[in-house]
Formats: structure tokens, C-alpha cells, sequence
């Protein structure tokens, strides 16, 4: 065990994904002599070389297309886009081909791709480097949305997305790759994809919420146990596609208020599908009306005055108050 | 001195070989078997029935939409004549003479446009990939197996097709240029057939040819009379020569025309002339190689005659599979992922019980997967 930052912890199981399997290459803006703008590549070109580690011209469409390519040649590629908010260039090879092919081909071609990029605000960083945008992502068929939250779920969700037979989007909370540090088991460890976790157990309310989000949210159950005497379970959903709602479900059943959390924007964001499970499912459990404690339906605004946009103790303390007291 | 010409590593030529009038450059003509040539014929002639057939097809709304290809047979088929089985072929979607000549069976080409997924799954033994409609995609995953065939050491090349109109698309610079910068054993060949949908070369790009495009990207480019099958050849073989030994990419140009409509849902008299649509009729690829191969003896009308009754045949019976072909409803459910989500499972569960109730088109258990085999 040693105690790894998430950025490490990444750092890791890209090292583990190239040492296991020769197909295995990693390609993005600057992750080889640079390692990375946050430096998840780090070691990686000097031990491996640069056939399998790939500085890439600046061009998003062709690393997640040329992507495509490869794993129809037989490679397992690990694309990074240096922001979230570039990844857009490639959108058009996600929706076109990324998510599709199998599908097309009646799987003679599959894309056993990830693609990584760093997500989330608060980080004081210029326009375009703050957003979340999962959302967008988890609306196209085919694609699997993974975000992790702390260096060991980083760890084992990467190498899990990296063994998987489909494309995933591999969201990572930039905010957190170096806020906190925790124990990595040295031997390659992997977590189902598709599984949440109940990360602490109580039973006056539910709190939903996943990646960067998940700090002020555990932060917040203290503050609740502290303060107001509440005990709150909280599920860290790890995964949006698939969606774990059999773990939300027997949450829900259980504390019958629940509260979600996330950065994104409200509109179509992904409570608004978590909610709606519940309500299909679990209707008749709920004793109070579900809060939603998320961005607002605006770009996140610049960063000087951006922290009171995004989803904090305080906000999520005032809604889990308000849904125990309907 | 502080302002002079730059000299660059390549310059741009354009080939021709068979003219319009079927008169050969016999210093450029390309080898070909008596074999050969009567096989190049028939699989030009093939997709020109092909094409015609579809269209009847799709006007006897016995298919959805068609984009027919004619007049763009020799563009296609003369680069898939000059690689191999082993070689990638990624077609735009103007590409049924190659597609056909590369062992796509007739009636999957045919289940595509009739709205089967079938119609884009290549069989398992053929390094090709289906028809892409978004316009220029496809060169990103082209280099991508191109890089693929580098990394592996082997001497295959990434043979992939665009239009004229894919050119001014950012997803062709970005393709080709990293195919350059990587120096992939890729060949991209420009079907310039003059109009994407309404929209004429000349507002496409102001560049005076498509072919020089590939001197900004650091690669090779050539501009070939895309009607002229025997240019194309020409031009490929070369191209795949150097891709092969480690030369990189080239650019091919292929000057041609789309005599037919962009699809069936298209009226080309809104936007061109009909003048403009009978000069080009007078170069005719398939025309042209007529002469050439009566010339060389290697057909004649009466042959021709035969060739035209075998062809009309195999396309008869390319329909009848195609239009007997059952697809599974439910099988869309089974190639999202690799494992169904639960979320799949129930929609799925929830899909069966409303066709059991009745549902509105056809019965889950109508076919089964095992349908694919039935297009082989």
C-alpha cells in the first residue's frame, strides 16, 4: 500500500495498462516529453517510448478518430484531451463512430478505447477549463461515463475502463487530482463498472452524488452528524453509464428523502435521470419532495467568482435539511 | 537575400493516360493481363447495372434513398484494383464499383441502402469498412488503421476515399495532415466529382486543384483523370509503392463527375446545366474502357453480350436475397455494448412486451441473428 494522490493514482494504472498489454497506447496533446499538463503521463514516454506513448499534433477530432482506427488495427488506445472543454472537437468521432461501430458492424468492430479528460471547476483556471459536461456525453448510446472520486477508485475505475471491452469516457475531477492522498493497493486492483457505493451508511436521507462533488458532500454528512444530529447514507455513483440504480433503489427505500448532487447544469443534468429513476421505481418510499444541489443552468462563471456557482457544504447541508423537514 | 522563391520537395502533376476518345499514352499505360482487363471491364460494368438497378430499386420504393455513382466507376475500382486483400480499403459512400470488386456481397451493399445495419457489416474476411456517411469522418479512422498497420511492422496500406466537398471539412486537415506528420502508409483519394449536393468545386475551395493541398501537408499529391481507369491505376500503384516502403502518405486527385443525381431525394437541375451534365457524359469512364478493351481484343460485342446477361443475373439475384433478408428486431439491444446494461435489459424487456402486445412492425421472434448468414 502506499499513499497516492489521484494524479498517481492514475499515473499507475496507465503504467500497469502499458507494462500488461502491448496493444496498449497512450495518445494525447503533450503527454509524452511534457507528461502531461497535470502530469498523469509522468514517467510513462521515458519507460516506454514513443511508439507507445504519443505526443499528438493539436488535433482532438484526430486523436479520438485516429483512435477509432486503431482499435480497428487491433490496439487498445488511451486518447487524453488536455481540457474537457477541447474534447468538444471531438465530439463528432464520439457520436459518429466511437459510440456506433459496434453497433454498425453487428460488432465485427468494436472500440475498446478510453478517453480521459480532466473536468470541473475551482481550480482558478482561464475560460473553457471549468465545466462539466458529463451530461452530454452520457445522453449517447454506446458509451459508457466513468468519474471517479479519489485515488483508489481512480485507479481500479481507469484499469477497469482500460479492460473493457467498449468505449468509455473516463471523467476526471481535475479539482481533486491532487487535494487529497490515500491508500493504493501496490497489486493491480479493478472495480465493476456500472457499480455504486454506499460510502457512508445512514438513515434519514439519501445523498446522491459522484466525482469533484463528492468532498463537499461527505463534508456535509459531518457537518449534518455534527450540527443537526442527522445521519445521512451517501452514494458515490462512480459510474453514469451504466447507472446503478438497484443501489439507489434499496438507498431510497430505506431513508425515503434524498438529495443529489453535481456540478453540471440542472437542466437534463444527470440528477434529472437519477430523479426520474427513483420515481419510476421508488415513488411510493419518498416522504419529501427530491433537492437538487447543482450547477445552475449557466456557464460557470469566470474563475474569480466561480466557487459560489458550484455545489458546496453549505448548499447541500440546506437541502438535505429542507427534504428532512417536508 | 532577404525575399526568395521557396522550393518545396514536391510538386503537383496531373495523368491521363486513356483519353475520352479511348487513345492510350503508351508510355504510361499501366500492365495489365488480358485477365486483368477483362475483369476491370466487368467490374466497372457491374456497378454501372448495379447502379442502374438501384435506382429502378429506389424509385419502386423497394429502397430508401439511393446516392447513385455512376460516371465515378473508374475512381473507385482502379484504386481497388491496385492493392491487395490484405491492404484496407475505407470507402466514403460513392464507392460500390470498389466495394464490390473488394468481395462485398451485392446484396449487403444493397441491404444498406435498404435500411439494414447489415448492409454495413464487411464479412469477416475482407480488411474493409463500410459505407461512412458523415462526410470526411472516415479519414480519422483511415490514418488510425494505417497507424495500426505501421505499429505492426507489415507492409499494408490504408487505402481511403473522400469527396470533393470532405475536403473543406476541418476532420480532412486534421486526417491528413497527422497522416503526413506520422508519415502513414495511407492512400487518400480525393473522388472530385466536381458537386457536393449544390454546391460547385469552385466555391469549395480556392485552391486550383484539390491535388495541391498535399504539398501544404508536407506529402505527395497527384491530380489523376478520375475517369480514366487506367490513370487511376497508374496513379494507386505508385502512391501504394511508396506507402509500402516506408514513403508515407499521397494525396490522389480524382478528376471526375457525378453524372446522376447527389441521392434520390436530389433535383441537380436546380443548380447545374444540362449542358454542363452532357459534356462529361462524353467522357464516360465505362465508355472509354470499352474502346480500349475491344482494342486489345479482349471483348468484343457479342461477349459483351454475354457478360451483360451474366451481370443482370447476379444483380437479379443479389434483389431477391436482399429483399428475402429477415433482420432480428431485437438485435439492436444486443450491439450497444458488448454485456447489456440493465438499463438495456428492461427498455429491452419493455420493447418486447409492446410488439407481443401487437406492437407495429414484425414479431421478435420473426428471424434470428443467424439471418447474417443468409447475405454471405
Amino acid at each position: 500500500m502506499a499513499m497516492l494522490t489521484m494524479a498517481k493514482a492514475l499515473n499507475l494504472a496507465l503504467k500497469e495498462a502499458l507494462q500488461e498489454d502491448e496493444k496498449s497506447i497512450i495518445l494525447g496533446q503533450d503527454v509524452g516529453y511534457d507528461e502531461g499538463v497535470f502530469r498523469i503521463t509522468e514517467g510513462l514516454l521515458k519507460e516506454f517510448g514513443e511508439q507507445r506513448v504519443v505526443d499528438f499534433p493539436v488535433a482532438e477530432s484526430a486523436i479520438v478518430g485516429m483512435a477509432v482506427g486503431l482499435c480497428i488495427a487491433g490496439y487498445r488506445p488511451i486518447a487524453e484531451m488536455q481540457f474537457s472543454g477541447f474534447g468538444y472537437h471531438g465530439f463528432h468521432q464520439v457520436e459518429s463512430h466511437v459510440s456506433r461501430l459496434r453497433n454498425r458492424t453487428r460488432g465485427r468492430f468494436t472500440c475498446p478505447m478510453v478517453i480521459r479528460m480532466p473536468y470541473g471547476g475551482g481550480i482558478r483556471a482561464i475560460e473553457h477549463h471549468s465545466e462539466s459536461r458529463e451530461a452530454i456525453w452520457a445522453h449517447l448510446p454506446g458509451l459508457k461515463v466513468v468519474i471517479p472520486s479519489g485515488p483508489r477508485n481512480a485507479r481500479a475505475l481507469l484499469r477497469a475502463s482500460i479492460l473493457d471491452p467498449d468505449p468509455v469516457m473516463f471523467y476526471e475531477p481535475k479539482a481533486s487530482y491532487r487535494a487529497f492522498r490515500e491508500e493504493v493497493p501496490d497489486e493491480p486492483e479493478t472495480m465493476e463498472i456500472g457499480k455504486a457505493q454506499v460510502v457512508r451508511e445512514g438513515n434519514d436521507a439519501t445523498i446522491i452524488s459522484y466525482g469533484a462533488s463528492m468532498r463537499p458532500v461527505l463534508e456535509a454528512a459531518e457537518e449534518l452528524e455534527e450540527d443537526h444530529n442527522v445521519d445521512v447514507e451517501v452514494i458515490d455513483l462512480l459510474s453514469l453509464v451504466p447507472l446503478d440504480r438497484e443501489t439507489i433503489n434499496a438507498s431510497i427505500r430505506k431513508t425515503g428523502r434524498c438529495v443529489v448532487v453535481h456540478e453540471a447544469p440542472r437542466h437534463c443534468g444527470p440528477a434529472a435521470e437519477i430523479i426520474a429513476g427513483i420515481v419510476e421505481d421508488s415513488m411510493l418510499y419518498l416522504e419529501a419532495p427530491v433537492e437538487r444541489v447543482t450547477g445552475y443552468d449557466l456557464v460557470l462563471p469566470f474563475f474569480n467568482n466561480e466557487l459560489p456557482y458550484m455545489p458546496d457544504v453549505k448548499k447541500v447541508v440546506s437541502a438535505t435539511r429542507k427534504v428532512l423537514s417536508f | 537575400m532577404p525575399r526568395k522563391k521557396i522550393e518545396l520537395r514536391n510538386t503537383i502533376e496531373s495523368l491521363s493516360i486513356l483519353d475520352a476518345d479511348g487513345k492510350v499514352d503508351k508510355k504510361l499505360e499501366p500492365k495489365l493481363s488480358n485477365d486483368e482487363i477483362l475483369s476491370l471491364f466487368r467490374g466497372m460494368l457491374l456497378a454501372r447495372r448495379y447502379d442502374e438497378r438501384m435506382l429502378r430499386l429506389q424509385r419502386q420504393g423497394r429502397i430508401g434513398t439511393y446516392g447513385p455513382a455512376l460516371g465515378q466507376e473508374a475512381a473507385s475500382l482502379g484504386p481497388a484494383f491496385a492493392i491487395t486483400k490484405d491492404d484496407w480499403f475505407v470507402p466514403s459512400f460513392r464507392e460500390p464499383a470498389g466495394m464490390l470488386w473488394r468481395g462485398w456481397p451485392m446484396a449487403r451493399l444493397m441491404l444498406w441502402w435498404g435500411g439494414n445495419e447489415i448492409g454495413a457489416t464487411p464479412p469477416e474476411e475482407l480488411n474493409d469498412m463500410p459505407i461512412c456517411v458523415p462526410v470526411s469522418s472516415q479519414i480519422q479512422y483511415g490514418a488510425g488503421i494505417a497507424w495500426g498497420l505501421k505499429l505492426d511492422g507489415n507492409k499494408s496500406v490504408a487505402l481511403t476515399f473522400v469527396g470533393d466537398g470532405g475536403t473543406s471539412e476541418g476532420d480532412f486537415h486534421e486526417g491528413v495532415n497527422c497522416a503526413a506528420v506520422f508519415n502513414l502508409p495511407m492512400v487518400i483519394v480525393v473522388q472530385n466529382n466536381q458537386w457536393a449536393i449544390s454546391l460547385p468545386r469552385r466555391k469549395q475551395t480556392a485552391s486550383e486543384t484539390i491535388a495541391q493541398k498535399a504539398l501544404a501537408y508536407g506529402m505527395n499529391g497527384i491530380q489523376a483523370d478520375g475517369n480514366d481507369i487506367l490513370a487511376m491505376i497508374a496513379a494507386t500503384r505508385e502512391a501504394v509503392d511508396r506507402a509500402r516502403s516506408g514513403g508515407g502518405p499521397t494525396l490522389i486527385e480524382a478528376v471526375t463527375y457525378r453524372l446522376g443525381v447527389h441521392t434520390t431525394a436530389d433535383d441537380p437541375k436546380k443548380y447545374r446545366t444540362e449542358e454542363e451534365v452532357e459534356a462529361w457524359r462524353c467522357k464516360d469512364p465505362l465508355d472509354r474502357f470499352w474502346k480500349y478493351v475491344q482494342d486489345k481484343g479482349v471483348l468484343n460485342e457479342k461477349s459483351r453480350e454475354a457478360m451483360e446477361e451474366e451481370i443482370a443475373a447476379e444483380i437479379s439475384a443479389a434483389v431477391e436475397k436482399s429483399e428475402t433478408y429477415q433482420a432480428d428486431i431485437m438485435e439492436p439491444f444486443d450491439h450497444c455494448f458488448e454485456t447489456m446494461t440493465p438499463a438495456l435489459k428492461r427498455q429491452r424487456a419493455e420493447f418486447e412486451a409492446y410488439l407481443l402486445n401487437g406492437g407495429s412492425n414484425g414479431s421478435p421472434h420473426a428471424a434470428s441473428s443467424s439471418a447474417i448468414s443468409q447475405v454471405h
